[in-house]
């Protein structure tokens, strides 16, 4: 392998290793501070790269404007799911054992999946890359990189950024942590906790389906898609150590080298590469990298 | 306590000689039917074992499942019919195997990484299984022939396959209501109350959780070898976690902490399939039958928190106010 594919399996690797921070930041950030395992939140992921392939033709025909209006339109969309799915089902989930929660997301998956079956079939499709971001960067004589790949890891940088700032510097992140440590006595302090957890919950939906949006021109929709990155996200948060967005980060770098050079370097096993490497991590430290205080 | 004639125990005794009298009455269908339900059972009381009665929410059965019913391929010589007496214990000792390795790792963890970590392991082999060759693939496989036991048994016909299913239901029924009743199921129980005061009490908890791990792994092995021989073909799907999550909610919907229970989940799991699959009620939606599965089992977490065993308590305690 010489330098240049060297550079661009890693740049790949960042790419996807952020996207996967960007879906497990949601998971994590639900279960630290909620303490709700959410298997349907691969759903949201899913969710939001069909929202790409679908809303894009509304958008553009009833609103004017391109990717950035279809990114918010969806957006929009999202954090309304999320407050009325936190509400209809979720609310009641934080004092029941994490098995009800299991079982309660793993049936919110099955309805997902056939209502998207409905609605836009079982078809693969497409979503096209923007215009204006359809080049690609030369790297050497011959080999170019896209430019919609180095877009899509900045804006996951520019989120994880945003995320930092907003649990370590502001009045809203210090309430979310107090939260998640005493829910009571937050409680009785006068904060409303109920939205607060709407609000957070509607977040990492949010999270999950902007990734989803953004991945969509990359990976195109398919049925299913959800599923294989809940997975992987799981593998992310185990490692990263439950509820912390820190080792979540660290986690999907890992993860997004190892599964990046794994599928150049050994193909037969890179499947398998990912949850080595979680099996590994486990012996060594059972509660992840970063336990979350 | 001891050897009281209780409802439940009438009932369950009630349903398994009536398992036993359907081949005289029933048609090749419900044969075949019934059949693929005992073998879920099957996998649903290897769960039990772990979720009910040792608290340990795995996520990861299928993996067993599926490890049990590749061995009985795999380990099929291809020019003849294989012995029941070697080919049996060999599958269920590598799916046992299997669960002892998984089981070490796993259990280092506890609560929701528990969950996770089950999961993520059965991804794993479902990987190993679907990208390498050694399994036919993404194919699957198939059992050239089915196994022998001497002159006894020819599982080529399905009532004796019938027969062979509802006497592994029935012995690893008997057989856990006998391991959750000795010393070793009471320190189960202790572990799914208060592992802290069990421990504090001197028992190791670590070999006790590995145990029951290996046994419901075995069991699970058992199902899948079962399934195997019925179907003559395995395939990835196997493994996958859509299984795992069927045999949880199996046993959920039947009501944790009662192995009868497990066995309900999984025939009342059976008829919601059936029921939702039905042409003749739903129509074009029959197609998407899992939105249906999907509801039903919100409806189920959200209302019969205990399951269907605890419905006649719920009742009773409605009426008495």
């Amino acid at each position: 392998m010489d330098s240049t594919s060297f550079l661009i399996q890693c740049l790949n690797a960042l790419q996807y290793g952020l996207l996967l921070f960007l879906v497990a930041s949601g998971l994590t950030l639900i279960f630290g501070i909620m303490g709700v395992i959410n298997l349907a939140h691969g759903s949201f992921y899913m969710i939001g790269a069909y929202m790409a392939y679908g809303l894009a033709p509304w958008v553009h025909t009833h609103l004017g404007g391109g990717f950035f209006s279809t990114l918010g339109v969806g957006l929009l969309l999202s954090v309304l799911l999320g407050y009325l799915l936190e509400w209809a089902f979720f609310s009641f989930l934080y004092t029941r054992e994490h098995l009800q929660q299991v079982l309660m997301t793993y049936g919110l998956i099955l309805v997902f999946e056939e209502l998207r079956s409905l609605l836009v079939g079982d078809n693969v499709y497409g979503v096209p890359v923007p215009d204006w971001l359809g080049g690609a960067v030369p790297l050497s004589d011959v080999m170019v990189y896209p430019v919609y790949r180095l877009f899509v890891s900045g804006v996951c940088l520019a989120l994880a950024l945003g995320m930092y700032l907003v649990f370590t510097r502001t009045r809203l992140g210090m309430k979310i942590r107090a939260g998640s440590n005493n829910r009571e006595m937050v409680q009785s302090l006068g904060v409303d906790i109920r939205l607060l957890y709407r609000l957070v919950f509607a977040t990492g939906v949010a999270l999950a389906a902007l990734a989803g949006m953004v991945a969509a021109p990359i990976s195109s929709v398919y049925p299913g898609m959800g599923q294989g990155v809940l997975i992987v996200c799981f593998v992310v948060v185990v490692i990263g150590g439950i509820g912390s967005v820190r080792g979540a980060l660290l986690a999907a770098l890992l993860i997004g080298v190892v599964d990046t050079f794994g599928k150049v370097l050994l193909p037969q096993a890179a499947g398998v590469l990912v949850y080595v490497l979680m099996a590994a991590i486990l012996l060594w430290k059972p509660d992840g990298l970063f336990k979350a205080a | 306590m001891h050897g009281k004639l209780t409802a439940p125990l009438v009932l369950t005794a009630l349903a398994f000689g009536a398992l036993a009298l359907l081949p005289g009455v029933g048609s090749a269908y419900a044969i075949d039917w019934v059949t693929k339900t005992m073998i879920y059972a099957v996998l649903a009381l290897s769960l039990e074992l772990l979720v009910g009665s040792t608290g340990l929410v795995c996520f990861g059965q299928a993996a067993f499942f599926g490890m049990g019913a590749y061995a009985a391929v795999l380990l099929s010589p291809k020019d003849g019919a294989a012995s029941l007496v070697w080919l049996l214990p060999a599958a269920v000792a590598s799916a046992a195997a299997y669960a002892l390795v998984v089981g070490a790792l796993c259990l280092r963890t506890r609560g929701a990484y528990f969950i996770m970590v089950t999961l993520a392991f059965a991804q794993m082999a479902y990987y190993l299984v679907h990208d390498t060759p050694l399994g036919g693939g993404s194919d699957g496989i198939y059992l050239t022939r089915r196994p022998k036991l001497g002159t006894l048994l020819d599982l080529e016909q399905a009532v004796q396959m019938y027969g062979l299913t509802l006497a592994c239901l029935a012995l690893s029924f008997g057989g856990l209501a006998l391991l959750l009743r000795s010393r070793f199921g009471r320190a189960l129980a202790g572990i799914r109350v208060n592992e802290q005061r069990m421990r504090a009490t001197g028992f190791s908890t670590y070999p006790y959780k590995l145990a029951a791990f290996v046994i419901s792994g075995a069991l699970a092995g058992l199902a899948g070898f079962l399934f195997a021989l019925k179907d003559g073909f395995v395939n990835p799907e196997l493994l996958s976690w859509h299984i795992s999550g069927a045999v949880l909610v199996m046993i959920i919907l039947g009501g944790l902490g009662h192995l009868r229970g497990a066995l309900l989940g999984a025939f009342v799991f059976a008829l919601l399939q059936e029921l939702f699959q039905s042409e003749a009620l739903f129509g074009p939606l029959a197609k998407h039958w899992h939105l249906g599965l999907g509801l039903a089992i919100i409806f189920s977490v959200a209302l019969l928190p205990r399951g269907l065993v605890g419905l006649p308590a719920l009742w009773r305690g409605r009426r008495h106010g």
